[in-house]
């Protein structure tokens, strides 16, 4: 049988890092396809190189036994290709219809009406009418798929389309795919989520460092085997974790209410938690349902009114009030999930960026910048944390998104902190890294310090965390303890169908 | 002729110069360019104008030529801040004051000099109106930034070219990964503002004030950019704002002619006044703002 797309060959150099070497790859008609491999693999650019956004160096394409070269998205439209991409590229001041009509030709009306039809019959129901800043994270990609799906492709790229959904969002989305598959669309499956390749995927292409290493069925092999030819060894084991009885309340939240002016923002209703000595707690949820601004209004980046500064209490203290340098004096750290501009000054050194936060730990003499104080606990940060670094003289804007997360992770958890406050921890960061960070954290609670853990990665807070609250459109769960909750429970919360049933 | 007769007939005539650069404006911010040069694009096209009409030209082309004259001034800015991705602010007030030198140094000769404007055209029936009727005999200028009040209107509402400089204000990269040209898309909308400011600048010194003074424009380019910020970006608004600037103008006038006790330096900034507090009012409205407000204004892009 001919392949649909068939490449041979293909390379694709920026300046002097290879993003993809000599990749061969072979998608068959009515076939989903995954592209396996970690965050630096070169997934993404092979995408771009198929979608047309660039063009590869060298090696050649073939589209149905037909040489090609895309040299733009339009072309590769043409051809028959659609892509849902990680980021959308939807616009939020438009409707849905709006939004589709930028590509797909038609009336108004006429749109609409497909959009309904197609949503119907592929389970991807959305209001062409409807406003795109207004809908969940879910629906919008619904709207991707269906605008690439009116173009009648042949073949349809999702890149890591289950990161921004819950459990039983992904079951609906695989459902989807698998009636597109059967009526011959082909799919390519950008993923670094072994379980799900398993359960959806009939081909496997797996990257390391730019190249191919291995093309396999996935559904004959275990995910251990998946994941050896993805990272070049075996899994490493998470850091188990010690049984003790947690100890004093360093963190409590009662009844945080917030309201957002960004009128795009989420506003904050009734947030009730706490986070004590030697526990890990992690809070779940997609992305856009408050998390941003719980973060900024813990770490003290956004103050609350004087009045309210009982409703967040630091060891027993009300710390409302108090801004982020205020708090971290009394031995609060806190690690944002943006790194360059809120995590670290780009421009700046790394040993700079130290001095930022370990000022007081005798960096500073006599009103003065002690500067061979800071190159050595930078260096020590550079060597703990395995950081990949000319030195602390580099600048953090020129490290990579993993190695730059690694770094202030060093930073946050070397002022050892009694209440550490992370977000998005292993965001980006390979798989020995991203162990590497989660060991650090189990070991630190093992010493009986506080964490708290924001995280899209279910998998990961259910590795490390004690318990867990799930944020839904701006309100909090009760605390889930693990490992007695079921991923799917957690789901239920994620999508507030749980809400809803406990309302009734 | 009472004072509201006198505002009504001339209100519209008087909001033109504002109304036209405003609407390139307009297109150019929501395609998220920021152009601060319209002063200068607009006195440079207008002394172009006067040159043409006074060389005996006739209007159609001083407008045609005072047209391409604000395109290619544009368009120096355009290459500046979309081929070089020099900052917009900077490049927007240099252009400006490029374009205000130029005017004084090709209106040199002209100084003082003095043609004849354009003549009213009325509707028949609706100019015989009591009262209002003044409001119906106007140029041709008039009437033509009209219909292109109601085409850039109907552009943003119900067109897809509305659709795709919308799009590429909001977001240009997610324009560009769905294959929107946005770099030619912008420098069309420049092209375009500038054309647009051209005009006005051609309408003012040709029409509105036949006769020739260096620094005529005196301020109406930076109006004209308020408007569309205070206007929120919406065309009507735009337009309401642009009249409302006209008829206050007028009324400073009847004023002062009508002997009112205030001194002429605060009758005369009355209109600013009055017009930033009522579109300010408008502009309250944060919800609204934020959806109508160009998110990626002022910001070059890079694939």
């Amino acid at each position: 049988m001919v392949p649909l797309l068939s490449l041979a060959g293909v390379s694709k150099r920026y300046g002097t890092v290879a993003a993809n070497t000599a990749i061969d790859l072979n998608v068959m008609p009515n076939s989903i396809h995954a592209i396996l491999g970690e965050n630096g693999a070169g997934k993404s650019t092979l995408m771009k190189l198929i979608y047309g956004v660039e063009v590869p160096d060298e090696g050649t394409m073939e589209w149905q036994g037909r040489s090609v070269r895309p040299g733009s998205p339009a072309e590769a439209r043409s051809l028959g290709v659609g892509m849902v991409f990680q980021h959308f590229s939807l616009f939020e001041t438009l409707t849905v219809a709006e939004n589709i009509s930028l590509i797909v030709p038609g009336k108004k009306a006429a749109l609409a009406a497909r959009i309904r039809d197609l949503g119907r019959e592929f389970g991807l129901e959305v209001d062409p009418g409807a406003m795109v800043h207004s809908l969940s994270v879910g629906e919008r990609q619904r709207v991707e798929i269906l605008r690439c799906l009116m173009l009648e492709p042949k073949l349809l790229i999702l890149d890591e389309p289950t990161s921004v959904l819950a459990p039983q969002s992904v079951e609906r989305l695989f459902e989807t795919l698998r009636r597109l598959r059967d009526r011959g669309v082909s799919i390519l499956f950008i993923s670094h989520k072994l379980e799900e390749i398993r359960a959806l995927c009939d081909r496997a292409t797996i990257l390391r460092a730019s190249r191919v290493t291995g093309e396999v069925d996935p559904r004959a092999h275990s995910a251990a085997d998946l994941a050896a030819l993805m990272i070049g060894r075996a899994m490493p084991a998470p850091l188990p974790a010690e049984a003790r009885t947690p100890g004093e309340r360093l963190l409590e939240v009662s009844g945080l209410d917030w309201t957002n002016d960004d009128p795009f923002g989420v506003s904050l209703s009734g947030i009730t938690m706490e986070v004590r000595a030697g526990e890990i707690v992690g809070i779940a949820g997609i992305s856009g349902n408050g998390q941003q601004e719980l973060a900024a209004l813990i770490s003290g980046e956004r103050r609350l009114p004087d009045l309210s500064r009982d409703v967040i209490r630091m060891g027993g203290r009300p710390f409302g009030h108090l801004g982020a340098a205020a708090r971290r004096k009394t031995g609060f750290a806190f690690v944002p999930e943006e790194r360059l501009g809120r995590g670290a000054v780009p421009e700046m050194s790394l040993a700079d960026n130290t001095l930022l936060t370990a000022h007081s730990r005798g960096l500073i003499r006599r009103g003065l910048i002690d500067r061979r104080a800071e190159a050595a606990r930078t260096e020590r940060t550079i060597r703990d944390f395995d950081v990949r670094t000319s030195g602390p003289q580099a600048e953090a804007g020129a490290l990579s998104g993993g190695n730059l997360q690694k770094f202030i992770m060093g930073r946050e958890i070397l002022l050892d902190p009694d209440l550490l406050f992370v977000a998005q921890p292993t965001w980006g960061v390979d798989i020995g890294a991203a162990t590497a960070i989660r060991h650090r954290l189990v070991a630190m609670r093992n010493a009986g310090k506080a964490i708290l853990v924001i995280s899209e990665e279910l998998e990961e807070l259910f590795e490390i965390c004690d318990r867990l609250h799930v944020l839904h459109h701006g309100h909090l769960s009760p605390s889930l303890p693990l490992p007695q909750t079921t991923a799917g429970e957690v789901g239920e919360w994620m999508i507030g169908a749980k809400e809803a049933v406990d309302a009734l | 002729m009472s004072a509201a007769e006198f505002i009504l007939s001339g209100m519209l005539a008087a909001a033109t110069p504002f109304l036209l650069a405003a609407l390139g404006e307009l297109v150019v911010e929501r395609s998220g360019v920021l152009n601060l040069g319209l002063e200068g694009i607009m006195a440079f096209a207008a002394a172009i104008a006067f040159i043409v009409v006074y060389q005996g030209g006739g209007h159609m082309l001083a407008f045609g030529v005072a047209a391409i004259a604000g395109a290619a001034l544009a368009m120096v800015f355009g290459v500046l801040v979309l081929t070089f991705r020099a900052n917009q602010v900077a490049a927007g007030l240099a252009i400006g004051i490029l374009g205000l030198g130029l005017s004084s140094l090709v209106g040199k000769p002209y100084e003082s000099l003095t043609i004849t404007g354009l003549p009213k055209l009325a509707l028949p029936g609706l100019s015989s109106l009591p009262v209002v009727g003044g409001l119906f005999v106007q140029d041709a200028a008039v009437w033509l930034s009209l219909i292109a009040t109601a085409a850039i209107w109907y552009m943003f509402r119900a067109t897809k070219l509305g659709l795709t400089i919308r799009a590429v204000g909001e977001n240009p990269h997610a324009a560009h990964a769905i294959g929107t040209p946005v770099i030619a898309l912008r420098a069309a909308a420049i092209a375009f503002g500038g054309a647009m400011s051209g005009v006005a600048g051609a309408y003012a010194s040709t029409v509105y004030t036949p006769l020739w003074a260096d620094g005529m424009i005196a301020g109406r380019g930076w109006i004209a950019l308020a408007l569309v910020v205070f206007g929120t970006w919406m065309t009507g608004r735009v337009f309401f704002g642009a009249c409302l600037f006209g008829a206050l103008s007028l009324a400073e006038l009847t004023a002062q002619a009508a002997g009112v006790g205030l001194p002429s330096q605060l009758l005369a900034s009355l209109p600013y006044l009055v017009t930033i507090l009522i579109l300010g009012i408008i502009s309250s409205d944060r919800r609204r703002m934020r959806l109508n407000a160009v998110a990626s204004l002022g910001e070059p892009f890079e694939t």
